[in-house]
């Protein structure tokens, strides 16, 4: 008997679709972009957003809390006055913890999208999950105008996740109520260079 | 060969079960309430795009290619999972896919599962297979929480429970999670977020679904709302995605297209909340054991009909349940099946596979033909030419008249017969005419009125109107 894998290869074969005429690609590969446009966009979801030139300065907000940070972001953004909490983290203190601070592979203007790929200040995915708040640091030049153009700057083998604004669900009378899982708080810092 | 159960056993035809489901009143202030939120926001978010129609016709383009070149793509897709540590499996049916799951849930010792939202495990009864088999599955979206916990079945393919409201919800909630909870939404929301907590942080494996999959990276995408997905994906030691073999898009450019059309027409939203990609396994990040079960389950009969393959495009975005006349006013159950509305009237009888079953045969007539449907799906699937295709297909089967079952169609769903005929027309004549009202396309292009049937559709009128000429 063949394999379930040689039968069903067969059976797609044997139904001879016809080839596909070529893909148009009629559509804006890019857009207006921009930091007020994606300041604008992140804060629709209800999302709190900043545009701020000084990111310590702005991580005061901060204070007094016990916030997770991933192991590789920038040493000025560990001000004073805050608890960091450093990998190795189990589940539990995740869960425990007030909530994280990392950086960002790539934003979109369009969709106000922000993309982690576990690169530079992102750590991995459970450290921007279980976290009840999340932080996220946005530099001007990471924002890309469209979804297009942000697909074309990531690496798709790596673990990625677009966030768009906090936690939500539209389950209830297909009305959008912010705060299940993820994180119920995303706050973002747009950096604008100085 | 077992029964496909894509289908629920013992379901009655769409009419049969369209009657009693019209005379709850309740059901339909529930579903025209929502259906009536959803449908503006989605023309608020799809108006705010210049190029939506351009994108709709690269998605329909790239979901051909995939049609037409499957077999490369599925072993390109296996290949790519398979270099980054991942395991591929093929199932020809539900029966073995359920078993090729249940099996890898007992090598890995787990007797619960935390399940994220996927139609493809709906489609092959996992959920009650594995219960069989001794292992609890634990669906934690929201929607199919309540669902879950109400003992009930799925009436949408996005919001499973779309046809409870929220006193009904809080009702579900109280009663199987012994807490106190108010109506409100948020106040759901977060009962919901304590009772699954636990779960999510101890529960070893995991099972999903799939929207996309990239042939060429092998990476897999979900696309969701609540961090359900995120939960699941993330935290578990064990991950097995379980996917339709259509599921696939040939190159990473091409999810640029569907990141954009997906949401909008799903939830209106310019985005969900989150979507994860993951490509195989990610040392130190996430489960550390990744099983992809490939499933035909009927796609491959499917494919075999030119004009009915077309079906396959889907993307399951809703969108066409949430504008559909017929299913607002009946609800997703009667459909008696995990597809319900539009999609599901062309789906479930081509997944089915046999018009002789007089509910498959029963759905391409849950449908006044108006047109919505076609207008509104980001991918362009006729749903009108595919459902007078199946007619013809369900006339011709043995065992069923014409007239019996064409006279069960849905006009007796209006009540008001001339508002349908009115809706009809306005319908029929608006899927043929662009925003400019020139008229672009004509629909059944002579090629496709099969030679071997006589009565073929003509485009421009209502099915009633083409009923009553051609009926004798
Ligand atoms: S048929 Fe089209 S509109 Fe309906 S669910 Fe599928 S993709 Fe969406």
């Amino acid at each position: 008997m063949a394999s379930a894998r040689e039968e069903i290869l067969n059976r797609i074969r044997d139904a001879r679709v016809p080839a596909a005429e070529p893909v148009v690609r009629g559509y804006h590969e890019t857009g207006t972009g921009g930091v007020e446009l994606f300041a604008e966009r992140v804060a629709d979801y209800r999302a709190v957003v900043h545009t701020v030139t000084d990111v310590p300065a702005a991580l005061e907000r901060l204070r007094g809390k016990r916030i997770v940070v991933p192991a590789d972001v920038p040493p000025e953004w560990l001000v004073d006055g805050v608890t960091w909490l450093h990998e190795p983290l189990t589940i539990e203190e995740l869960d425990g913890s007030d909530g994280v601070l990392t950086g960002c592979a790539v934003a979109i203007a369009d969709t106000g999208t922000i993309v982690l790929d576990g690169g530079e200040a992102q750590g991995r995915r459970a450290l921007t999950l279980l976290p009840d708040y999340h932080l996220c640091v946005v530099r001007a030049d990471q924002i890309a105008a469209s979804v297009p153009e942000a697909l074309r700057r990531l690496e798709p083998t790596r673990p990625l996740t677009f966030i768009s604004g906090p936690s939500a669900t539209s389950d209830i009378e297909l009305n959008r109520v912010e705060g299940v899982h993820g994180p119920r708080t995303l706050e973002v810092l747009v950096v604008q260079p100085q | 060969m077992a029964r496909n159960p894509v289908t629920w056993l013992g379901s009655p035809t769409f009419p049969k079960a369209a009657h009693t489901a019209l005379a709850d009143t309740q059901l339909r202030q529930n579903l025209r309430k929502a259906t009536g939120t959803i449908r503006g926001r989605r023309a608020a978010a799809v108006g705010e795009m210049t190029d939506w129609e351009q994108l709709r016709v690269a998605g329909e383009q790239i979901k051909n290619d995939v049609l037409a070149r499957l077999d490369t793509l599925l072993v390109q897709l296996e290949e790519s999972v398979t270099a980054r540590g991942g395991v591929v499996h093929w199932a020809r049916d539900a029966e073995e896919a359920n078993r090729i799951v249940l099996d890898l849930c007992r090598e890995e010792g787990a007797n619960e599962v935390v399940k994220v939202k996927s139609m493809a495990t709906a489609e092959i009864g996992l959920n009650e297979a594995l219960e069989a088999g001794g292992v609890h599955a634990i669906e934690t979206d929201l929607a199919e929480l309540i669902v879950q916990l109400g003992d009930d079945r799925p009436s949408h393919i996005l919001v499973p429970a779309i046809h409870r409201n929220r006193s009904e919800i809080r009702e579900i909630f109280q009663r199987r999670m012994g807490v106190e909870v108010s109506d409100e939404p948020a106040d759901l929301a977060e009962a919901a977020r304590v009772y699954l907590r636990e779960k999510f942080l101890t529960t070893k494996v995991a099972i999903s679904g799939a929207n996309f999959a990239v042939a060429d990276t092998g990476s897999i995408v979900v696309l969701e709302s609540e961090g359900n997905g995120r939960m699941c994906l993330t935290l578990p030691d064990t991950l097995i995605t379980v996917m339709g073999i259509e599921k696939l898009v040939p190159t990473w450019q091409d999810l640029e297209v569907f990141l954009q059309l997906l949401p909008r027409s799903s939830t209106a939203e310019r985005m969900n909340p989150y979507t994860s990609v993951w490509t195989g396994v990610t040392e130190g990040d996430g489960p550390q054991r990744f099983h992809l079960v490939l499933i035909d389950n009927g796609r491959t009969a499917t494919l075999e009909d030119s004009v009915g393959r077309q079906a396959l495009r889907c993307i399951r975005c809703s969108a066409c349940l949430n504008v559909c006349p017929v299913y607002e006013r009946t609800g997703g159950q009667s459909y008696g099946s995990v597809y319900p509305g539009p999609i599901g009237a062309i789906l479930t009888p081509q997944l089915v596979g046999d018009m002789h079953d007089p509910q498959a045969a029963s759905l391409p007539y849950a449908s006044s033909l108006c047109g919505a449907c076609f207008e509104v799906c980001p991918v362009r699937i006729d749903i009108p030419s595919v459902l007078t295709h199946l007619r013809a297909e369900a006339v011709e089967a043995k065992g069923l008249t014409a007239e019996s079952v064409a006279m069960a169609a849905a006009a007796w769903v209006f009540r008001e017969a001339s508002r349908y005929e009115k809706a009809q027309k306005a319908g029929s004549l608006a899927r043929f005419l662009a925003r400019d009202g020139r008229i672009t396309s004509l629909p059944w292009p002579g090629s496709k009125w099969t030679s071997s049937r006589d009565v073929p559709a003509p485009p421009s009128e209502s099915f009633r109107a083409w009923w009553r000429k051609n009926r004798g």
